[in-house]
């Protein structure tokens, strides 16, 4: 597995895809930092472009290559290898070689501009985690679809549609039930609502470390309750951390019955 | 002809003056305490006070006197009462230093309070370790100038206010600096005061305070990191310029709260970086002009019965929510106002947007109905009905809008 994971990984790494997408975040912060000079401003700024486009990158990397690599992979089924470590292996690459390039391309503009001496540190590195997570939590959730449909486009479809869901729909169905359910008391619907979609997770998470949270009033009071003590930063993650082990669990379900 | 009538007024003060004696109070004087100088004095003397300390409290200023300390004295009350009380006119009280003045719960203890006396002058003076600061009660035609009180008020209920205006009118309130109490200036039923140049910081609760008072002016204030903010309630014709409100970052925070405010004027202020900028409830015919909302969380929070109010040229820049409404009626005008959000065009170039702006946005119309809706600000679909509702709006007021903003930031010349 650790071979397969190497090679997809170096595959990645040496594709002009993964440049740009380095050289994407390179740039964005850069700017960002150039625009306004403060680290924690940025840091809000760039939560609104992680917590969208990075599930966006994720989902579309995973399927491409998961359809790219499709042949090889062929290959490599008929060769005496596990299942499991043929598309774990190829998943974790993948994975790892985006988050690679979302870490370092934030990361070297945020140290040279000085995030080690900011007190944004903190923020910035649960914004690194939580990108990560997505990353991870997205990617797998694409290889799936990829699994499951043989028709590309198909697949790309569900794909795309699932971002779209967790990113916009989510939250519009979830606004709606808040209004339509007003007159109770919706707090607690609200964090088990919001822990159930890791982007609103993400940003909640984010949102509440930032001094925005004050703006959420009584809300924003329960969740920094919740979300605010180690605990909850804890149950979060974890919660993130779900995210990534189901899908995994599913392809690896789907890969040991799949007849190729 | 005018310089020998001065000669003569110069005359007549100067020999006045010297008939007035001067009694000086030291450890090693022959009057040593605060209270027995009062008591040998005569009207209009001076009694003046070494440097030291003195230990006395409940000490009472019964006759027209100018008390005077010399390197600021230290009156301490040793937590026992109140401090200093004023109950004659004409008093004058000069750079001491005040601390340690009990606490109680049935009387308001202070450092200084002046009972029921005219023209007094209360200055130079430094307050700590505090009950109530300076607490004026029905008095009139004073000056409070130049104090400094610094408290150590942690909870509102066991913490008094800096300075206090109870049924007082036509009293000046200039620069002092007031942090660490309850309420950094309280005003109830204080009419035709000014309250100018003052620092009011880190107060438990509000910064200023207003209460049931009309006709008074505050201006150049500067009101920061307060529990609350600054309050002006049920009160008329009050005319607030230039001042800054700054910091004022919490949950239940705001900058200034309007409460049933009627026929006053807002002119020349800062509200930056409060969680809501102003906070409107039942306020009418007051008028907005040449403020700066920058960053703060809402800029202005219309909780309802807001009617003729004008805002004109005010700058709103960079805040999360310029303008929260929760009702659908508007009777409000908004006018030549600049707005960072403003995305129209100018395309005569005569410096005013050719499209009106809508301050409204929807997801402040639902948070404002639904206020767990909050959580999901900065998410992408919150931006797309945003975006949607102001293309064609549908909940938000329709007549809600400027219809002339300024393209370019509004100066202003505070000066």
């Amino acid at each position: 597995m650790l071979k397969i994971l190497k090679y997809s990984f170096y595959d990645l790494i040496r594709s002009r895809w993964s440049y740009v997408y380095f050289a994407f975040y390179l740039l964005l912060g850069f700017v960002l930092l150039f625009l306004n000079n403060d680290v924690s401003k940025a840091v809000i700024t760039l939560m609104n472009v992680i917590i969208i486009l990075v599930p966006l990158m994720g989902t579309m990397f995973g399927i491409m290559y998961f359809y790219n690599s499709k042949e090889f992979t062929e290959l490599l089924l008929a060769q005496p290898l596990k299942r499991t470590s043929i598309f774990i292996g190829q998943y974790l690459g993948v994975a790892t070689s985006l988050s690679l390039s979302l870490i370092l391309g934030l990361g070297i503009p945020f140290l040279v501009y000085g995030i080690f001496k900011s007190e944004a540190i903190l923020d910035f590195s649960l914004l690194l985690v939580t990108g990560g997570f997505l990353t991870f939590i997205f990617t797998a959730i694409s290889f799936y679809i990829g699994l499951s449909n043989e028709n590309r486009i198909k697949g790309f479809g569900y794909a795309i549609l699932f971002w779209l869901f967790m990113a916009v729909i989510y939250d519009g169905l979830f606004l709606i039930s808040l209004i339509l359910f007003e007159e109770y008391p919706l707090d607690t619907f609200s964090l088990i609502a919001s822990m159930a979609n890791p982007i609103d997770l993400s940003r909640i998470l984010i949102l509440l470390k930032l001094d925005i949270s004050a703006l959420m009033g009584y809300t924003g009071a329960v969740f920094q309750k919740f979300f605010g003590t180690s605990w909850g930063l804890i149950v979060s993650l974890g919660v993130l951390f779900l995210w990534v082990l189901i899908p995994v669990l599913l392809i690896r379900r789907k890969a040991l019955k799949k007849d190729f | 002809m005018k310089t020998p009538i001065i000669y003569i007024i110069l005359f007549l003060v100067s020999t006045w003056t010297s008939v007035a004696n001067t009694i000086e109070v030291c450890a090693t004087c022959k009057v040593k305490t605060v209270k027995e100088a009062i008591e040998i004095a005569s009207e209009n003397d001076t009694i003046l006070i070494k440097k030291g300390t003195y230990k006395e409290y409940n000490i009472d200023i019964n006759k027209p006197l100018t008390i005077i300390g010399e390197n600021y004295p230290v009156i301490d009350g040793e937590l026992k009462g109140e401090i200093i009380r004023i109950t004659a006119d004409n008093v004058t009280l000069d750079g001491l230093f005040i601390i340690n003045v009990g606490t109680s719960y049935t009387e308001d203890f202070s450092a200084v309070r002046v009972v029921k006396s005219k023209n007094f002058v209360i200055k130079n003076l430094v307050l700590e370790k505090l009950f109530f600061g300076i607490y004026l009660e029905k008095s009139s035609y004073g000056k409070v100038f130049h104090n400094k009180i610094i408290g150590d008020a942690k909870e509102e209920f066991n913490s008094g206010n800096g300075i206090q205006l109870w049924y007082s009118h036509h009293i000046e309130v200039d620069k002092n600096i007031i942090t660490h109490v309850r309420d950094g200036i309280y005003l109830e039923f204080a009419d035709h005061c000014s309250i100018t140049n003052n620092i009011s910081t880190d107060n438990v609760r509000y910064g200023l305070h207003f209460m049931f008072s009309n006709d008074d002016i505050y201006e150049n204030n500067d009101f920061q990191n307060n529990g609350a903010g600054v309050a002006v309630m049920f009160s008329k014709k009050i005319e607030m310029y230039n001042n800054i409100f700054q910091g004022n970052w919490g949950t239940a925070s705001y900058g200034l709260l309007l409460k049933e405010i009627n026929d006053s004027k807002i002119k020349g202020n800062l509200f930056k970086e409060n969680t809501t900028g102003i906070n409107i409830e039942g306020s009418n015919r007051v008028t907005y002009s040449f403020n700066t909302f920058e960053k703060n969380g809402w800029a202005i929070k219309s909780r309802g019965a807001c009617y003729t109010n004008i805002f004109s040229e005010n700058n709103f820049l960079y805040n999360t929510f310029d303008l929260s409404y929760n009702s659908k009626l508007n009777d409000n005008k908004f006018e030549n106002n600049h707005w960072s959000d403003y995305s129209g065009y100018d395309l005569d170039k005569d410096g005013i947007g050719d499209v009106p702006h809508k301050p409204v946005k929807l997801f402040s119309y639902v948070a404002n109905r639904t206020p767990e809706a909050i959580i999901l600000l900065r998410s992408l679909f919150i931006d797309i009905i945003d975006f949607s509702e102001k293309v064609s709006p549908v909940f938000t007021p329709n007549n809600l809008e400027d219809i002339s903003p300024k393209m370019k930031r509004i100066v202003y010349d505070r000066n």
